[in-house]
């Protein structure tokens, strides 16, 4: 063994509670970085996914002046004969469900409260809306030909104490830009697990939507998912709908790109945060390293050996911190973060609302990338040798002779 | 030709506005078989003086010659060569480094010049100091005696022309003293490695071949035994 290397070796050992707290403190630093970075890619994913789930699919088919903002019922902004279109594009292999949604916008009366909220005219059957479906906490979920019932989200069922059975007066924005009423049943109370999107939306089959809103064989828009997000490109290509614009999900989710890029330089700042501290402590340890060690520095310079060496010597039980550090860190880090990928950690309610470009769910699932625990790894190493530059310096520079006067 | 050859050095400390003449114009040489002592009261300039010869520090003024070479005029990194292949040092602390073994303290002046298949050498010096027993022992787990010749060991590791030794019995008992004085007579008969020694104490003295007394920073005697 190279004679630097056993001796850095020995002299970790020497200062074992030592070099284990600052190895600790490494580790621990790694592994908060990891936690982070994995949670806010999972957050970022995890927005990006409810949002194309819920409101704007892979891609999509309206009218050019059609805005999912104002809701608009004019026939105009509408595609006619939906459902025939929608049923062409499912026959695209990539295409794991297209289905026309109709979006109202409407107020939910039930006793002396009046609620605004969304109303969305949906194909019951289709599997674009499984989520729904799959989502439902009370009750049953809605069949084609239901003129009666509507699915209400569970926190406005909460708020409202509704049940299922219940009936509910929902005053609703027609095609004219008059109002009609008229009284409902709560078929079934659905959740997904986002707040804001389930306390304002309210579901009815799209043909009973259609009627109420005086839009018959009308849809606001043809929502589209995919199997593989991948193929977003090509199956754009491939539908055929003169007319009518197809938006894909980057189109749609603009701000979420420029929130997740953003959130990308903040955990740039977050991660000089913590390895600045990790860094303070490997420098403090090392220089108490070198203010004890004065004498031996001292005889090694005697001896003969030169400044440059003295310098590899601290250099090297830095390397060794660092590597045993993030060994440590990694050891601590990387269960953790699976552990929380698979069962996610709740942070309730972000106060979003259903219109919102952004959708946050209740629970962040961290997702881990190969390349994020990588590039955290190597930074955390290279903060600790960089740590260790000063110190080592500081031992470099000793003159034998004064070192050799030095009581330690 | 000497193996040292110290002219007209003086060495003058600064301290704030303190100024301390260690040594005043010394003029020294240092010849090849030399068994030497440095004597002279505390503060006469004697630790001074096998520093300048251990190219450890620099003069204020003067030259120091080692085997030819003119050490005044070398960086740092130069005189740390120069004392590597040139002199071995002991001190009156056993300066060996607490995380190595015996054997390893006696290795690594050998290593640091680059030698390799120096195992057996190592054990003949710690046979030569008697310790070759203690040869997987730290500092820590040595006596003062047992270390301070692990020192001797060292110095000798790297073949050097001459060993510059600070008070090396003063933390010993007389027996340990005797000993490791007796072993450093041994080895410069044998090798002819030349030994200069700093010391008050008698009991190295009366080995000395040559005594040179200071006094204020100058040489007063320089007479041969
Ligand atoms: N690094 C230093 N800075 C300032 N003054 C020093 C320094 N080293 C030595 N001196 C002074 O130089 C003078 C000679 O010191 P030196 O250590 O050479 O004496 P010495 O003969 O070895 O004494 P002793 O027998 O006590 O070891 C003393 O007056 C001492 O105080
Ligand atoms: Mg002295």
């Amino acid at each position: 063994m190279n004679y630097i290397l056993k001796m850095s070796f020995r002299n970790l050992a020497r200062n074992k509670r030592r070099s284990f707290f600052s190895a600790l403190a490494i580790a621990i630093g790694t592994a908060l970085l990891l936690f982070m970075s994995a949670t806010i890619r999972g957050e970022m994913r995890g927005s990006l996914e409810l949002t194309i789930n819920l409101r704007t699919g892979h891609l999509q088919i309206h009218t050019e002046d059609y805005k999912d903002e104002n809701l608009s019922l004019k026939r105009v902004d509408m595609i006619e004969a939906p459902l025939e279109i929608s049923s062409q594009i499912e026959n695209i292999t990539q295409v794991k469900a297209a289905s026309p949604r109709l979006n109202a916008s409407g107020i939910v009366a039930f006793k002396n409260e009046t609620i605004g909220i969304q109303i969305i005219g949906i194909d019951p059957p289709s599997s674009a809306n499984a989520i729904y479906r799959e989502g439902l906490v009370d009750g049953e979920y809605l069949a084609a030909d239901d003129r009666e019932g509507v699915l209400i989200g569970l926190p406005l069922a909460e708020s409202l104490n509704m049940k299922p059975g219940d009936s509910i007066d929902l005053i609703i924005n027609t095609s004219e830009g008059e109002t009609d009423e008229q009284r409902f049943t709560v078929r079934g109370i659905y959740t997904t697990d986002t707040p804001g999107y389930d306390k304002s939306t309210i579901f009815m089959p799209l043909a009973k939507a259609q009627t109420i809103t005086r839009t018959e064989n009308f849809a606001s828009m043809i929502y589209i998912l995919l199997h593989e997000m991948d193929d977003t490109a090509a199956v754009k290509e491939a539908i055929q709908a003169p007319g009518y614009i197809i938006e894909d999900w980057e189109e749609m989710n603009k701000l979420i790109i420029i929130v997740e890029q953003l959130s990308n330089a903040m955990m740039f700042f977050f991660n000089l945060m913590v390895l600045g501290v990790t860094s303070t402590v490997i420098m403090n340890t090392l220089l108490m390293a070198v203010y004890e060690r004065t004498r031996e520095m001292g005889i090694l310079g005697a001896l003969g050996m030169k400044a440059r060496q003295v310098k590899a010597l601290f250099l090297t039980e830095a390397t060794l911190l660092a590597l045993g550090g993030v060994m440590l860190g990694l050891l601590i880090g990387v269960p953790l973060v699976l552990h929380y990928a698979n069962v996610g950690f709740f942070i309730g309610d972000m106060g979003l609302s259903a219109k919102s470009d952004f959708m946050f769910g209740n629970i962040i699932y961290p997702y881990p990338t190969f390349g994020d625990g990588i590039s955290v790894s190597i930074a955390a190493f290279l903060i600790t040798i960089l740590s260790g530059y000063y110190p080592a310096s500081q031992a470099a520079k000793m003159e034998p002779v004064d070192a050799l006067q030095s009581n330690n | 030709m000497e193996i040292a050859k110290l002219t007209n050095i003086t060495r003058v400390y600064t301290v704030g506005e303190v100024e301390t003449h260690a040594l005043r114009g010394v003029d020294l040489n240092i010849g090849k078989k030399e068994f030497t002592t440095l004597v002279g009261p505390s503060g006469s300039g004697k630790t001074t003086l096998l520093q300048l010869l251990g190219c450890l520090d620099q003069p204020t003024a003067g030259k120091v010659l080692i085997n030819g070479q003119d050490a005044t005029l070398m960086n740092r990194n130069q005189r740390a060569d120069l004392r590597k292949g040139t002199i071995g040092f002991i001190f009156q602390f056993y300066a060996l480094v607490p995380t190595l073994t015996a054997y390893e303290n006696v290795e690594l002046p050998m290593l640091l010049m680059g030698k390799k298949n120096h195992k057996s050498r190592v054990m003949e010096l710690l046979d030569a100091v008697g310790i070759s027993d203690r040869a997987d022992h730290r500092p820590d787990q040595m006596s003062g005696g047992q270390q301070q010749r692990v020192a001797v060991a060292r110095a000798l590791a790297s073949d050097p022309l001459l060993i510059l030794a600070d008070e090396p019995t003063a933390n010993l008992d007389t027996e340990n003293g005797e000993q490791v004085m007796d072993i450093m007579r041994k080895l410069n008969e044998e090798t002819g490695t030349t030994f200069v020694f700093a010391t008050h104490d008698p009991r190295v003295i009366k080995y000395a071949k040559r005594i040179v007394t200071l006094e204020d920073g100058k040489i007063i005697k320089d007479e041969a035994k």
